[in-house]
């Protein structure tokens, strides 16, 4: 799939003439060249380096890099204040090797903080800097539709922002919360109606409320609404030390089981942060038991899709359930929990697998060889359903040059032929000695997604097999599971460093800033569903409302994660 | 007077009085265990109140409403394994108004705000906003422990025990030497009826 020539369409660009390549990695050098005189500064981040740009030239400088130099992948944009100026950086990557990383810095002033809006250059920058504008601050020029998009309107104060004073009460007139629908509006010549789906239905996943307007039963105009699972993962990490009270806090971004995923997360970063190197042996465990999480995450995502689209709550849901009971017990097993499994450590794993180990080797075994048995179900059930089909083939559509635009990562991206897998492409962990594929699937529709997923579950169980085999024979006296990782971490003062992992759901990056003390200044979490959920318009115009509660489901959100 | 002096239907002497008030032609599944246990009479007599309270804990309705992490937890307390129904509170109804019991489930993190409690967009606790009759600890409550928690819900109901009204220590210390009526007053002219205010106090809630 990655040999395949992108489509000649607007914002994709032809591999070959991509300027700052070379044979090793990046030539920053040839990048400064690019951007010419409005570079202001070089800046270097552990991950990559960060040019420093005008407030008033972001859109000009982003084009160049989308086109010229094939940054066609804006994973996150992380926004902070400094005692003496804001900050945007635009962390931007390759679908083709996200190994080229590139971050855009744009200072602006604390008086008046603002910078032009990178939307046009990548549509995933419309929710991206509403984040940013929200919780720290910062306007952006520009921007089609900048209004808060976590807190609720009526919010006073960015709470991310220096000044913000979280003891003071937020005071709003019952005014302000009024219902604008409350009485029944008609207009004798509409032949549109106003739906609200969410935030309390079963088919949102969670609480999402997704503003509707129906033509018929067509959807005419649709807006996702967000923020009412927003619990202040950024400022709860930003509390925390790093050695010890940051990592219980992933395992609940995603909560799907995917716990260990997102630990991994974390510990990637912190680990490039602080320079630990992770033994070998507790990178095998890490990469088996996120393995073990991917497959729990997936299961649920195929379940409840079937209860969205086919309403099977009886055998499809509870078979799903009932995979996923086995793989927590396996989990609780290891970690000694059932769902926020707190068991990565910085510099590797809490403590090695269970005693008698060959008892876990073979609970996990003979879960493995049950488990294709139990997929074919799935694909009896599912996939080779006639109804699922009508319900899923070409139904919510999301071709991959709108994937990429809207940053979509994931299961989501690799449903519509995008071979994107960090797994892969950058490679941490254990990953890249085992022997494993990339899924894809180039139908771009919902059948697609849950193609990607199934098939997933069967690639996370070869991972797994590996890992078992490897740990089984590991000699007694290299179980190394932890580094040697001081008491207390104080990076260095104002090392910026961002990194991502592939989670459940797609790339789950963290952006982490130290001050030198025990806890980040900035911590900043780019995830995947916020991006993934924003494909869903595109997905679901002009097509049916049953399609967009499929396209939903296919989309597999968490709004743990949306929200943060 | 005696039944010696009716003749059974099938001609015998050995027929119950249960029997013959059953009737005849009727099913033996009528027959039930409970049946069986009264005896001769079909009838119990019992207050009705207390007859309601039985029936309320025997049958609860949930609401469908999950809302973080704990929902995870509780979907698999519904399904395989853990099987709420066994407790006659495994019906999820969609609506509140079909639905007999709320579980909030975190992320309002219900006990006390969890590991979100200094969050500046946590509630801390659902006590805060309605009264509660059962809290579960855990973030979240493993299946078996939800399972505790509705089982010792239906106890409560079948003793006809209602959500404590909860006041807060710092009600306590201000209106404590309040009459009633007072307190109601003293509140209520601390409303600005034109523009009535909503207040987030995330900082001072207990």
């Amino acid at each position: 799939m990655s040999l395949e020539e992108p489509e000649p369409d607007e914002g994709v660009i032809e591999a070959a003439e991509e300027v700052g390549v070379t044979t090793d990695g990046l030539d920053y050098d040839e990048l400064a060249e690019l951007v010419g005189d409005r570079l202001l500064d070089r800046e270097e981040h552990v991950n990559a380096e960060g040019f420093v740009v005008r407030p008033d030239e972001v859109q000009d400088v982003l084009f160049d890099l989308r086109d010229e130099a094939g940054f066609d992948h804006l994973s996150c944009v992380t926004a902070q204040e400094y005692d003496d100026r804001y900050e945007s950086i635009y962390h931007l990557k390759k679908y083709d090797d996200p190994t080229q990383e590139l971050s855009v810095v744009v200072p602006s002033p604390t008086d008046d903080p603002r910078n032009e809006s990178a939307n046009p250059v990548y549509r995933t920058a419309d929710w991206h800097e509403r984040e940013a504008y929200d919780l720290v601050g910062i306007e952006y020029d520009d921007h089609p539709d900048l209004r808060r998009i976590l807190l609720p309107e009526t919010w006073q104060g960015h709470p991310l922002s220096q000044d913000f004073d979280g003891e003071e009460p937020q005071i709003v007139t019952l005014r302000e919360h009024a219902n604008p629908l409350q009485e029944d509006h008609r207009a004798d010549d509409a032949d549109t109606m106003f739906v609200n789906i969410g935030p309390h239905h079963p088919a949102t996943h969670g609480v999402l409320h997704i503003e509707t307007v129906l033509d018929g039963e067509q959807v005419a105009d649709l807006e996702p609404d967000i923020g009412y699972l927003h619990r202040c993962e950024e400022q709860m990490c930003q509390q925390g030390t790093y050695r010890h009270q940051i990592m219980p806090y992933p395992d609940r971004w995603d909560y799907i089981s995917a716990g260990i995923l997102n630990e991994w997360a974390y510990a990637r970063a912190a680990e490039d942060l602080a320079d630990i190197e992770v033994p070998e042996y507790a990178r095998v465990v890490r990469t088996m038991s996120a393995e073990l999480c991917r497959i729990a995450a997936h299961m649920l995502a195929a379940g409840t899709f079937a209860l969205d689209v086919i309403g099977d709550f009886t055998a499809t849901f509870m078979y799903a359930v009932q995979q996923r009971e086995r793989v927590q017990d396996i989990l609780e097993d290891l970690t000694g929990q059932r769902l926020m499994f707190n068991y990565l450590r910085l510099g590797g794993v809490a403590w090695d697998v269970p005693e008698p180990r060959e008892e876990f080797f073979e609970k996990t075994r003979d879960y493995l060889d049950d488990l294709p048995e139990n997929v074919r179900e799935f694909h009896n059930l599912l996939t080779s359903n006639e109804i699922m089909q009508l319900r899923t083939v070409d139904t919510g559509v999301l071709p991959p040059e709108e994937a990429r635009s809207y940053g979509a990562t994931g299961p989501v991206a690799r449903g519509s032929g995008i071979d994107y897998d960090l797994r892969r492409d950058d490679p941490y962990g254990h990953y890249d000695q085992l022997d494993w594929d990339v899924v894809t699937e180039d139908g771009c529709d919902n059948y697609s997604r849950l193609l990607v997923r199934l098939r997933e579950v069967e690639q996370s169980a070869r991972i797994i097999e590996q890992c078992v085999d490897l740990l089984e024979d590991w000699p007694e006296e290299d179980r190394e599971t932890q580094a040697n990782v001081p008491r207390t971490l104080r990076p260095d003062p104002d090392t910026e460093v961002y990194r991502a992992v592939e989670a459940a759901k797609g790339e789950l990056g963290i952006y982490i800033r130290s001050d030198g003390t025990d806890k980040p200044a900035r911590f900043k979490i780019r995830s995947p569903c916020f991006s993934n959920l924003q494909t869903l318009p595109v997905m679901s115009e002009g097509e049916y409302i049953p399609d967009m509660i499929a396209s939903l489901g296919s989309l597999d959100i968490v709004l743990g994660e949306v929200d943060r | 007077m005696s039944s010696d002096n009716r003749p059974s239907a099938d001609g015998t002497d050995t027929q119950s009085t249960q029997e013959a008030r059953l009737g005849e032609g009727v099913d033996s599944r009528f027959n039930s265990t409970l049946r069986e246990a009264f005896g001769s009479t079909p009838f119990i007599l019992t207050k009705f109140d207390k007859f309601m309270n039985w029936v309320r804990g025997s049958s609860m309705f949930m609401l469908q409403f999950g809302i973080a992490c704990c929902s995870i937890e509780m979907m698999h307390t519904y399904a395989v394994k853990h099987d709420l129904d066994r407790f006659g509170a495994g019906v999820p109804r969609a609506s509140p108004r079909q639905a007999d019991v709320i579980i909030v489930p975190g992320t309002i993190c219900t006990v006390s705000g969890g590991p979100f409690q200094e969050g500046y967009n946590v509630v801390k606790g659902a006590e805060e906003v309605i009264p509660c009759d059962i809290h579960v600890p855990g973030c979240p409550p493993r299946p078996e422990a939800l399972i505790y928690g509705v089982a010792k819900l239906q106890e409560r109901i079948a003793n006809g025990e209602s959500a404590p009204v909860t006041v807060k220590p710092y009600e306590l210390e201000q209106f404590g030497d309040l009459e009633r009526d007072e307190l109601v007053e003293k509140l209520a002219d601390r409303i600005d009826e034109d523009d009535l205010v909503m207040r987030y106090n995330w900082a001072e809630s207990p």
